[in-house]
């Protein structure tokens, strides 16, 4: 869906779902996502559809996804940082499940 | 706790040179922003894109560029830059940030909200799925990752920014597979009247070149389109739409939609300044005096977020707010802020009568006030436009009822996506106006913040005042 002018320049090495990912320093975590062709970021508490990110500029909240253990984080405000861990936030209608 | 003269939301046009012009009549000043670096989304990451990417900077063209100057003044200026503030909560005289996951309070005599805007939701059925973007977000990818569209890709809807992100696409060499207008034929008319003055603006000759270039790149243009839906399950795979009589469906691997931009409210809502609907824009905003004043007492509003007037407008009318704190601080007289307002003022006045064309012309289609029943109107909590319609017939008298009883716009986006349809179904469901009508209180944190930040934070009051 996307690809990039250039390859980065200065590299940021991160992860999503376990999958190594390249990104270019100051780009957002939505933007690097973006480019490494990942487009269902988390899945609705409602109905479980997918969803991407829609406006790129903090306004939709359509890209949260979890950052290193921390859910609700907008990936299109949050900088890539080297290491990373990224995850997709899955549906949890049922709070009583997150533990297990 | 640190008090400021003046504290400035938002480091867009407005708020760089509103920060430029105050410190320099000797204000202390402090910026906050959501972004690493100035320049707002119209001039995001100018500065770094003109240092390691001058042919990324030529592709974004001119009055991208021309934000570097404003944002090197800004640097310059002595005004204290806080980035990657997330403000969440304001009062008259001072304001609540999270930043690194700590919260900080800032006291300010004087807070100017210049939020900007967002882009005006295009609610059509399957706008939710993945592979659907607005055009403004589309155009951060280029601006601040040099990622651009790959595939069939389809641009939809109307406006002046839909047909620079065309022109600024097709010079980084990406191919456009079709542009769908959403501009109703009889919208020509109703322009036509509004044309002198933007022949004078300069908006007129920009968009002339841009659709000239369109065209002349072989570009597929469908015009008059409507009843637009997007189709696909799991993801977006083609936009369908009536046109010239017939029913079209694109294969498209990305659809970029746009209707123009609104005022974003959030913060001016919660402080509970006044807000009106304006029936040329067709958007709420609040109601400002000429310098800015809202009115809550020792807050202000400049730039698209009081009211959209595009990126040179919000220029002088920061300038503007800035000359009236200056004033009313007792840094400047009365006949001195008159007197250095005069160029600005001239300037705004006449750009903002240029857009009067634009505003007619780029009106928002009527379907889009009110969707189809299938559509989804609240992304966040999933509410469809026939949902809330039967809120309304079962007896939801206003926007906030329909919220209580449907959660629509009680998500985390805060009715920032859903306000403005909510608003116009209800209006229309009970046959009243968008003025009657109203909007979604808005309440803090204007953005969710974690709670162990808040527990956190240090709050500055007697245990007395608690009490009471």
């Amino acid at each position: 869906m996307f690809r990039r002018l250039s390859d980065p320049e200065k590299k940021v090495r991160m992860t999503f779902e376990g999958q190594d990912i390249t990104a270019q320093e100051g780009e957002s975590v939505a933007a690097a996502l973006l480019a490494a062709g990942i487009t269902h970021l988390r899945q609705t508490p409602v109905s479980g559809h997918p969803r991407a990110p829609y406006c790129m500029m903090g306004a939709c909240f359509d890209c949260l996804v979890n950052i290193d253990g921390v859910s609700n984080l907008q990936a299109c405000v949050t900088p890539v940082r080297e290491g990373m861990s990224v995850h997709s936030q899955v549906a949890e209608k049922d709070l009583l499940h997150e533990d297990g | 706790m640190k008090t400021v003269d003046l504290a400035i939301v938002g480091a867009g046009p407005a708020g760089m040179v509103a920060a430029s012009e105050a410190r320099g009549h000797g204000l202390s000043v402090a910026v906050l922003d959501e972004q690493e670096a100035p320049g707002g989304q119209i001039y995001r990451a100018v500065e770094a894109v003109a240092a390691q990417a001058p042919e990324r900077l030529a592709l974004l063209g001119e009055d991208y560029a021309h934000g570097r100057r404003l944002a090197e003044n800004f640097r310059v200026s002595g005004a204290e830059h806080i980035d990657r503030a997330l403000v969440w909560q304001l009062e008259p005289n001072g304001l609540w940030y999270l930043r690194d996951e700590v919260c900080h309070e800032l006291k300010a005599n004087r807070i100017l909200l210049a939020s900007g805007a967002i882009e005006r939701p295009v609610p059509i059925p399957g706008w939710t799925r993945p592979g659907v973007m607005t055009a403004g977000g589309v155009q951060i990818l280029l601006k601040s990752s040099g990622v651009v569209p790959d595939g069939r890709v389809v641009l939809a809807g109307n406006g002046p920014l839909l047909y620079l992100l065309a022109a600024q696409l097709l010079a980084a060499g990406c191919r456009i597979g079709a542009l769908v207008e959403t501009v109703p034929y009889a919208r020509y008319l109703e322009a036509v009247p509004h044309l002198p003055a933007a022949l004078g603006s300069g908006y007129l000759s920009k968009g002339v070149r841009l659709l000239r270039h369109l065209r002349s790149s072989g570009t597929r243009i469908y015009r008059n389109a409507r009843d637009l839906r997007v189709e696909g399950e799991q993801h977006a795979e083609a936009l369908c739409f009536h046109a010239g009589g017939h029913e079209v469906r694109l294969d498209s691997d990305l659809i970029v939609l746009h209707e123009g931009v609104i005022p974003n409210q959030q913060l001016t809502r919660a402080l509970g300044c006044v807000h009106r609907w304006d029936d040329g824009q067709k958007c709420f905003r609040p109601e400002t005096d000429e310098w800015g004043n809202t009115s809550v007492e020792d807050v202000l509003t400049v730039g698209d977020g009081a009211g959209i007037g595009g990126a040179l407008a919000a220029e002088h009318a920061g300038r503007l707010a800035a000359l009236e704190v200056a004033r009313s601080l007792g840094y400047l007289q009365t006949r001195e802020r008159d007197r250095l307002s005069t160029s600005s003022r001239r300037q705004l006045n006449k750009l903002l009568q240029g857009r009067r064309f634009l505003e007619v012309l780029y009106a928002p289609p009527e379907e889009r006030q009110s969707p189809p029943d299938e559509t989804l109107v609240c992304r966040c909590e999933e509410v469809t436009a026939g949902q809330v319609r039967t809120a309304v017939r079962t007896g939801c008298t206003g926007p906030n009822q329909v919220k209580a009883f449907t959660r629509c716009g009680m998500g985390p986006c805060q009715g920032r996506m859903c306000g403005n349809t909510v608003s116009a179904i209800v209006a229309e469901t009970q046959g009243i106006t968008m003025e009657e009508c109203g909007y979604y209180r808005i309440r803090p944190p204007i953005k969710p913040i974690p709670l162990a930040a808040l527990a956190a934070a240090e709050v500055d009051c007697e245990l007395d005042d608690v009490a009471q």
